[in-house]
């Protein structure tokens, strides 16, 4: 065995990734102390790394407003309705374009990859959506984006890596093409369909402007656009006045709730993307990137 | 195997086409709702793009509002805002791109050399920005560089600095912009680098350590030039994007006061087309945007074809 030895290449490059680490961490540990100290200390700039004064305040105001708890429902409805109908119509697709005796295989395939580079444009797709009477209407959240040729192509990389002879053998046993792919390939793709759920439910939850465009009715309006409101609408407002009128306005709950609803919204794709990473990390993307 | 396939293929082109089309029904029936969803959202606008050369009217239709020629598009490039608005894309593109790119590499590198298990935990921490929303970015950029209240202005002060107001002045528009990026995309940027990473032949850094090259020569001649091939990819990629600025990210850092160089091509679509109304006139600036971003990606993809042989198609 070599002797344990710390070269200063090693010094270097550990405090360079410490320095990362850093930048990353620091402001997000920030609006969690903020979010749980005394609004004036915060104001006044006092907190800054640690928590000051505890309070809870900012989170029990939270279950108090209205528009963050309708936003929360709306996007959790959004978020597991839409990440299925994504589900549903993309992976099926990407298993279909492995197989290469499929006559018009190449055709479909032109058809998907055209879109990623060009496309009708937001008028006339706004055009599009209005004249289905999606306009303002809860499927349009739903539906965008139901099929993405980006992810449909990871779909067809992953299935084009599986041994071929496991779906064969289930076809000679008599098994549908149907059947051994709910049976026999599904099963098998557990790392795919991790990160399908990942990439679709986070688009799905982090999306604003769709519905800022499509949506008119606050009752049907995702977390995000309220967090719009609330994070930047208010706070530019808010500038434009006098500096210390502004200084004492932010001095009280309203304040506060700003850092509490940061945590809030933030904090359930924080809690689960760790336990996805193995399969992001296995380079399911390097054939993706090659198309 | 490969003969087993290419016999199976043989065999199934003996056949006629319907029954192969039978035989493959359950395929199409797996691609329907697809090819619907690109036929109904993706394919039914372009037929709308027409309506670039037409003076739209809600009452008369796509198809029916009267042609204009290119009308739509000689307003536009006459127009007072055109030079503005493209200067305003290229640069804020070009800064990410500069800035953007050579950074998850850099980071990939570092992470490659770090003891495993600190390399886990800051891989994990590097990726969590991504994770968060650009509502949630900007709202925080807003209360950190907040005129009275914000951490870098705390600092400033500390610093015997006066405050600055930087969300409002045109001058820090650009850098939040990017910086702001940078910090959200270095660590989900590293991801494909730390594949490509994980590729390298460890004999290489073997034979070349036995050689007595330092690690930090097997950084610059095994590692950089193993990752060459996905460093060119995606940099084909992002210099075909060089024209397209979303308009997620700017819109919400827009305000009155850094409006001179916060406007760009997609937020002006916007604007024009669904808050004005201006349908016919947003549609043309958003399809000559579309056709100037396929060119440059046909262009990336032809010169990096020429020079290495790697390409997109």
């Amino acid at each position: 065995m070599k002797r344990k030895r710390i070269s200063l290449f090693d010094v270097l490059t550990h405090m360079l990734g410490a320095v990362l680490l850093a930048m990353v961490l620091y402001p997000l540990i920030l609006i969690v102390s903020c979010s749980v100290s005394d609004p004036q200390l915060v104001a006044t700039g006092q907190v800054l790394l640690f928590p000051k004064g505890i309070t809870f305040d900012g989170y029990r105001q939270i279950l108090k407003n209205k528009d963050i708890l309708i936003g929360y429902g709306n996007t959790i409805f959004y978020t597991v309705v839409g990440t299925l109908i994504n589900l549903a119509v993309t992976v099926p697709a990407g298993y279909a374009l492995t197989k290469r005796t499929l006559p018009g295989g190449k055709i479909f395939m032109a058809f998907f990859m055209f879109i990623m580079y060009f496309s009708g444009g937001l008028i006339p797709s706004f055009l599009v959506v209005k004249g289905l009477g999606l306009y303002n209407t809860r499927w349009v959240l739903l539906i965008l984006g139901a099929y993405n040729t980006y992810n449909c192509i990871i779909c067809r990389t992953f299935f084009d890596a599986m041994p071929k002879e496991l779906e064969e053998a289930a076809v000679i046993d008599g098994c549908s093409v149907t059947g051994t792919f709910f049976q026999v390939v599904l099963p098998l793709s557990k790392a795919l369909m991790g990160v399908m759920v990942l990439y679709f439910a986070v688009g799905h939850w982090n999306a604003y402007f769709d519905a800022l465009i499509y949506i008119k009715d606050d009752g049907m309006q995702p977390l995000q656009v309220f967090l719009r409101r609330i994070l930047i609408l208010a706070q530019q407002q808010a500038n434009m006045e006098e500096a210390a009128e502004y200084a004492q306005s932010l001095a009280n709950l309203e304040a506060l709730i700003r850092y509490a609803v940061i945590v809030v919204s933030s904090l359930p794709l924080l809690i689960v993307y760790p336990f996805l990473q193995k399969y992001f990390d296995q380079g399911v993307m390097i054939g993706s990137v090659k198309g | 195997m490969k003969k087993k396939e290419k016999r199976a293929g043989r065999q199934a082109f003996g056949l006629k086409l319907s029954t192969r089309i039978w035989r493959h029904r359950e395929y199409y029936l797996f691609l329907l709702p697809a090819v619907v969803y690109v036929a109904i959202f993706c394919y039914a606008p372009m037929y709308g793009l027409q309506i670039a050369f037409k003076d739209y009217k809600v009452s008369l239709g796509v198809s029916g509002s009267p042609w204009v020629g290119m009308r739509n598009f000689t307003d536009f490039f006459r127009g007072y805002y055109f030079r503005n608005l493209i200067r305003n894309t290229l640069v804020l593109s070009l800064y990410s791109l500069i800035v953007g790119f050579p950074v998850p590499i850099f980071v990939a590198l570092i992470l490659n050399e770090l003891k495993p298990k600190f390399k886990k935990v800051t891989q994990t921490v590097l990726y969590a920005p991504h994770f968060i929303s650009t509502v949630v970015i900007i709202g925080m950029i807003t209360i950190f560089f907040s005129p009275s209240m914000g951490v870098v202005n705390t600092l400033l002060n500390g610093l015997g600095m006066d405050s600055i107001y930087f969300m409002g002045n045109p001058k820090y528009f650009r850098h939040l912009y990017v910086w702001s990026g940078v910090w959200q995309g270095m660590g989900w940027g590293a991801i494909i680098y730390l594949a490509a990473l994980a590729g390298v032949d460890p004999g290489l850094h073997e034979a070349a350590a036995i050689d007595g090259a330092s690690r930090m020569k097997r950084i610059f001649h095994i590692n950089i030039p193993c990752i060459m091939p996905t460093i060119i990819i995606m940099l084909i990629l992002q210099v075909g994007r060089i024209a397209s600025v979303g308009y997620e990210k700017v819109y919400l850092m827009q305000n009155e006061l850094n409006m001179e160089v916060a406007e760009v091509i997609s937020t002006y679509v916007y604007k024009r087309g669904l808050i004005n109304n201006n349908y016919s006139f947003s549609t043309a600036v958003g399809l000559f945007n579309n056709v100037v971003n396929v060119i440059l990606v046909l262009i990336a993809n032809q010169i990096s074809k020429k020079c290495s042989d790697t390409s997109l198609f």
